[in-house]
């Protein structure tokens, strides 16, 4: 039995210790944002956050995830209340088949988190392990920057509310 | 006395050459040559700056004493070296000195460029002065008392400095030969693979047993090689060619860089490399092949329990079975397999720091070129977590337990090495 914290919310499974993060997310606890592409780490299609790091969920064991925090897709909004992230993408109509755009959205995400005014050349660096066949990188890249600049407007709003 | 005034000489600048500029056209053969040249010496690893022109400076370079940035060697007149004339070049490459004629630092590795031919400097210098000129302002060193005085460079080339050309060696075929003169010369492989002295200096007693790059360690190519399955030439030439070879593992670090460039130069050059650096193995033929032999049956092993009882081992063992195994115990041959572990130089080799970032950042080519890749782990491990897996690595070879890999995960975590 192995405990993960998912999105928040706390989830008790029973797989083996070695079973990848994404089978667990999509066969036990029913996230299917995070998606299966290679299976070996060299797509990113499946890529989710683990505190606040871009980690390829397909290769990575639930045994490693005790007590961490972990992300998906799901966690970044609702359809009804999408975040900045999913927000710019839907905006910039990023998706072709958009089968790697959760895994674009997750790496995007954890970037911006930790670089909130990244360049677009630290943008293309960090996205650079995720792949796209449809060969939408360029609205990706406008979506990412976009997401970022609503990210600084939010952060600078909530600062003045605060006080700070 | 003798030493003061030889020193005093060397400490003072020498003049500009000649007041004739650079010629105003190149021989495109010469050019070629010089493309070719440039490659085998890498020039651009420290002479172009991440995601900068080509050659136009810029790039910091760690070194124990501080940052020196790659200089700007396009055909600039303010800011490169488009006022350089040939002979300039020549004696910057094997006098160590600017063409106002003020020391350079040994960054810049005059101790090797000086073994190499007139000829093939002038080819250099065609080749870099028929490059796009950049106006880029090199950006000052960062150097610590004493050393940012340039006058302490002349000591330095006092006592660690032999100007002269490459001396062949007569028993030794030409093939050999070409590859000595383009490994000590123009190739500097011991700026990386001999260690340094406390001075920065190469320790020649040491030659090739494996030194420091960017704080990756460069493995030793002599006797004391540790790769698990000894190199032969033809292995080294796959590898310096590809990034690659059988039972060897992929490059990585600063190594990659230099594997990338020789993938585009003469094909005999990089078989002379690989002859020569493959002799300087000189452990009796037997006894490597042996080596190799048991290496290859030993490889293939699946995931199994740790040696030992200490729990950390075993947690390292555990994170293997689960991040490692479905690739590394899956072998070359299968798609998608890796290399079984107990083949990989990075067990074997004397720090853990290469392992250690290996697993953290992955293996990826640099934007446009081709490579072998593998996955990092930085965010799907913790750091207790690697160092377990790291540390249990390390059981499956014979070599002794590294000292310090938590200090070493914390260090390369901090981004302190």
């Amino acid at each position: 039995m192995i405990t993960l914290e998912v999105n928040g919310q706390s989830h008790r499974v029973e797989v083996d210790a070695d079973t990848p993060l994404l089978y667990v997310l999509r066969d036990h606890l029913q996230l299917n944002g995070a998606k299966f592409g290679c299976g070996l780490g060299q797509c990113g299609a499946c890529t989710v956050m683990v505190d606040g790091e871009a980690v390829f969920s397909c290769i990575t064991p639930v045994s490693v995830l005790q007590n961490r925090k972990i992300t998906t897709v799901e966690g970044l909004g609702t359809i009804a209340s999408p975040g900045p992230m999913q927000r710019a993408f839907i905006e910039e109509q990023a998706a072709q088949c958009g089968y790697c755009i959760p895994g674009m959205m997750m790496r995007a995400q954890a970037l911006l988190e930790k670089n909130p005014s990244a360049s677009e050349a630290e943008i293309r660096e960090a996205l650079s392990p995720n792949l796209c066949r449809c060969g939408t990188h360029m609205r990706i890249l406008r979506a990412v920057g976009r997401a970022a600049l609503a990210m600084q407007k939010a952060s600078a709003g909530n600062a003045k509310g605060t006080g700070r | 006395m003798l030493l003061g005034t030889a020193a005093f000489g060397a400490l003072g600048p020498q003049q500009a050459l000649s007041a004739d500029g650079p010629p105003s056209s190149f021989d495109p053969a010469l050019v070629r040559k010089g493309a070719q040249l440039a490659a085998i010496g890498n020039c651009a690893a420290c002479h172009t700056a991440p995601q900068g022109k080509p050659f136009a400076g810029g790039r910091a370079v760690p070194t124990p004493f501080g940052t020196i940035y790659g200089s700007n060697i396009t055909p600039e007149p303010d800011t490169g070296i488009g006022q350089w004339s040939r002979e300039d070049f020549l004696r910057a490459m094997h006098e160590g000195v600017d063409r106002r004629g003020r020391n350079l630092y040994p960054a810049f590795p005059y101790d090797h460029f000086t073994r190499v031919t007139d000829e093939d400097v002038e080819a250099i210098y065609a080749f870099l002065m028929t490059r796009d000129p950049v106006r880029a302002e090199t950006p000052p060193n960062e150097l610590a008392f004493p050393i940012n005085i340039r006058a302490t460079v002349g000591v330095w080339k006092l006592l660690y400095f032999s100007k002269g050309a490459f001396q062949p060696s007569p028993s030794e075929s030409a093939q050999w030969n070409r590859g000595a003169y383009l490994v000590e010369g123009l190739g500097h492989c011991t700026a990386c693979h001999t260690p340094r002295n406390f001075l920065g200096a190469e320790k020649k007693s040491l030659d090739f047993t494996g030194g420091e790059a960017e704080g990756w360690h460069a493995p030793a190519l002599n006797a004391s090689s540790p790769s698990p399955v000894p190199w032969t030439a033809d292995a080294l030439y796959t590898y310096l060619r590809t990034g690659t070879a059988d039972a060897h593992a992929l490059t990585a670090g600063p190594m990659a860089e230099v594997t990338h460039k020789l993938a585009n130069v003469a094909e005999s050059d990089v078989h002379a490399i690989a002859t020569y650096v493959a002799s300087l193995d000189a452990r009796p033929p037997e006894q490597r092949e042996k080596q190799s032999r048991d290496a290859l049956a030993k490889a293939p092993r699946k995931a199994e329990g740790p040696n030992g009882n200490q729990p950390g081992i075993a947690n390292g063992a555990a994170v293997y079975a689960g991040a490692c195994a479905d690739c590394h115990d899956r072998g070359r041959s299968a798609e998608g397999g890796a290399l079984p572990l107990p083949l990989a130089t990075g067990l074997t080799m004397p720090t853990p720091r290469n392992l250690i970032r290996i697993i953290r950042d992955g293996i990826m080519p640099e934007e446009n070129e081709r490579g072998g890749w593998m996955p990092g782990f930085g965010g799907a491990l913790t750091d207790g977590q690697l160092v377990d897996l790291v540390t249990y690595l390390r059981t499956l070879t014979s070599e002794p337990e590294w000292k310090d890999v938590p200090g070493d995960v914390r260090k390369i975590a901090r981004g302190e090495e």
